[in-house]
């Protein structure tokens, strides 16, 4: 948009590709690595020249992962915990959004500020008093305790953006459905929703992407392989000898690769969603 | 809901509302709505808080089932610790240094990338790798790349002839908290530029036209125009960035776990196993408090920076 009636010459050109070139190895280079380790021998792994290139090619590790480590049922925990998650947060925030958006409210935005104010506290400051409280319930290593917390961590984001996403749908819509005698439950099921879906979708993943990756309550609440979620069974992926970074690499290649795909296929959505606030500024 | 329509007639038809129907009768609807969201919050967010606070005042330990009330003991024990000092200066230098690099380096990507280029969105779609990727991942991707024998960049430095031999980066005390701030670095920088590029798509092409038509070069049109538009986002962005990255956990815990010798250890750890390994509920809180006022002293300071900042734009 810069360039508006300038041509650029051939030597700006070979600047900015570079510059592409390098901000791509940045972000993807140390992945490609982790991807290359994962497929390669330990032997060749800890050889005096590493190569990029797996030779031979192996699946060992994840042969090791899978069978000896059980991995799979970390990322089954990981699996339901995220989606129990991103479907909650989906329902109680197009609710409160809705609420916030379209209904009569005294200090809507007082409100919406208070939300996003509690999001902003240190985690750390409330997972003593929530293990005392799971503790107390019978909640501790439990799918429900992840999930109830991650409900809460997730909510503000969504709100917000979705909050946003409401506020661009005309109000006629709503309006003509109310003067056919539609009450706001009813609005909301049948005519916002089924217009949030693009939104909805990015949202979700947002929330999904946050609790597939949470670690700190993940590590303080479960205490078990029944319930420990990926990121907990990686960080104590460790062997009493020497670090297996074979195995590590595929674990990290099995947990980031749906990552990486939702990530590409939705860029961007996603960073319409993540920008919305600095660009209404 | 029509009767009101029909008594009040067209005020009430443009701005119709579902917080009174009829006379006097409340309509529970959007309280209904928010109400998932109140129990949420109240119960994972504002009662954990406030509990916090009050354990902060008690000398809870789960270990040998204290629990009385103690006043500003807590307190008094944490201005003469010297393991929350250290941990303190740690988590402060991480959050400056990384802030200001993620920004910078985050600023100098959006530049590029504003520019109108082909693939321009094959390389955002890169950049979102290091977001996406759990911070576990990212932990022990970089005890990987920088380990002490076998690591990559050992390797390249090595291969450039920058190094004379293998350093153990984060098994020093010397490298450690900075091999952190380069895998923190990595993983929010591009982040950083997303955002960066958002604010900057903002400002009217007319503008930066005029500039140019004033002979302006691309220099004299940052420094003039485009970072004087930018600030106020630049300084929010920057803002999260730093009470985000003061809160520090994940990268820390699996890297090092605080060490060698304490070097790395910041707040969020020190807490952690204070709560969790010590049991000690009522230090950790108070630790986690003291934390928390650090983090409100960070917000006011940019806070104040940038409603200054505003100011001056809209001058």
């Amino acid at each position: 948009m810069a360039a508006v009636g300038q041509r650029r010459t051939a030597g700006q050109s070979a600047v900015f590709f570079a510059g592409a070139a390098a901000i791509v190895l940045w972000s993807a280079g140390p992945f490609l690595w982790q991807l290359s380790t994962s497929f390669q021998l330990d032997r060749a792994l800890v050889s005096s020249t590493p190569s990029l290139i797996p030779h031979p090619f192996i699946l060992q590790h994840f042969y090791n992962i899978f069978a000896v480590k059980h991995f799979q049922l970390y990322v089954l925990n990981s699996t339901i915990v995220a989606l129990a998650t991103t479907f909650l947060c989906l329902a109680f925030g197009a609710m409160a959004a809705y609420a916030l958006s379209r209904l009569k409210l005294r200090r809507r935005f007082g409100l919406l500020g208070f939300i996003l104010s509690v999001s902003m506290f240190p985690q750390i400051a409330i997972v003593g008093p929530l293990y005392l409280l799971a503790s107390t319930l019978g909640l501790l290593d439990t799918y429900e305790v992840l999930v109830i917390i991650y409900l809460a961590l997730g909510l503000p984001l969504v709100i917000w953006v979705l909050f946003g996403y409401f506020q661009t749908i005309p109000e006629d819509l709503d309006e003509a459905a109310r003067i056919d005698g539609a009450g706001p439950f009813r609005i909301l099921l049948f005519i916002i929703i089924p217009l949030s879906v693009p939104c909805l979708v990015t949202t979700g993943l947002l929330a999904f992407i946050a609790a597939w990756n949470e670690f700190m309550f993940a590590l303080a609440l479960t205490s078990t392989i029944a319930h420990q979620t990926v990121p907990v069974g990686i960080a104590n992926f460790t062997n009493l000898y020497y670090v297996p970074w074979g195995d590590i690499a595929a674990a990290s290649v099995v947990v980031t690769l749906p990552l990486v795909l939702l990530v590409l296929f939705f860029q961007r959505r996603i960073i319409e969603g993540l920008t919305q606030g600095a660009v209404k500024e | 809901m029509s009767r009101t329509v029909a008594v009040d007639g067209v005020q009430h038809a443009a701005q119709p509302s579902f917080a009174l129907v009829g006379a006097g009768r409340i309509d529970f609807a959007p309280l209904l709505l928010l109400l998932p969201t109140a129990i949420s919050l109240g119960s994972v967010s504002l009662y954990p808080i406030l509990d916090g606070l009050w354990l902060s005042f008690h000398n809870t330990t789960l270990a040998t089932r204290e629990n009385r009330f103690v006043g500003w003991l807590n307190y008094r024990l944490l201005a003469t610790d010297p393991d929350f000092w250290s941990a303190w200066r740690h988590t402060l230098e991480f959050t400056a240094i990384s802030t200001l690099a993620e920004t910078v380096i985050g600023l100098g990507m959006a530049l590029l990338l504003v520019e109108w280029f082909a693939g321009r969105g094959f390389v955002r779609a890169a950049m979102l790798i290091p977001w996406a990727m759990p911070t576990v991942v990212t932990s022990k991707m970089f005890g990987w790349l920088f380990d002490g024998q076998n690591g990559l960049v050992n390797w390249v430095l090595r291969s450039l002839h920058l190094i004379g031999g293998n350093i153990d980066w984060y098994g020093s005390p010397n490298t450690a908290l900075g091999t952190i701030i380069v895998a923190d670095v990595w993983k929010t920088a591009p982040f950083m530029a997303l955002l960066l590029m958002a604010g900057l798509q903002t400002i009217p092409g007319s503008l930066l036209e005029a500039a140019r038509i004033d002979g302006a070069g691309a220099w004299q049109t940052f420094w003039r125009v485009r970072l004087p538009m930018l600030a106020p986002i630049l300084l929010i962005a920057a803002m999260f960035r730093a009470l985000d990255a003061f809160r520090i956990f994940d990268l820390v815990y699996v890297l090092t776990g605080g060490g060698p010798a304490d070097s790395t250890e910041v707040l969020s750890t020190l807490t952690y196993k204070t709560l969790f390994s010590a049991l000690e509920f009522g230090y950790g809180s108070a630790l986690s408090t003291a934390m928390f006022a650090t983090e409100a002293l960070i917000a006011l300071g940019f806070g104040i920076v940038i409603v200054r900042s505003m100011r001056r734009q809209g001058r």
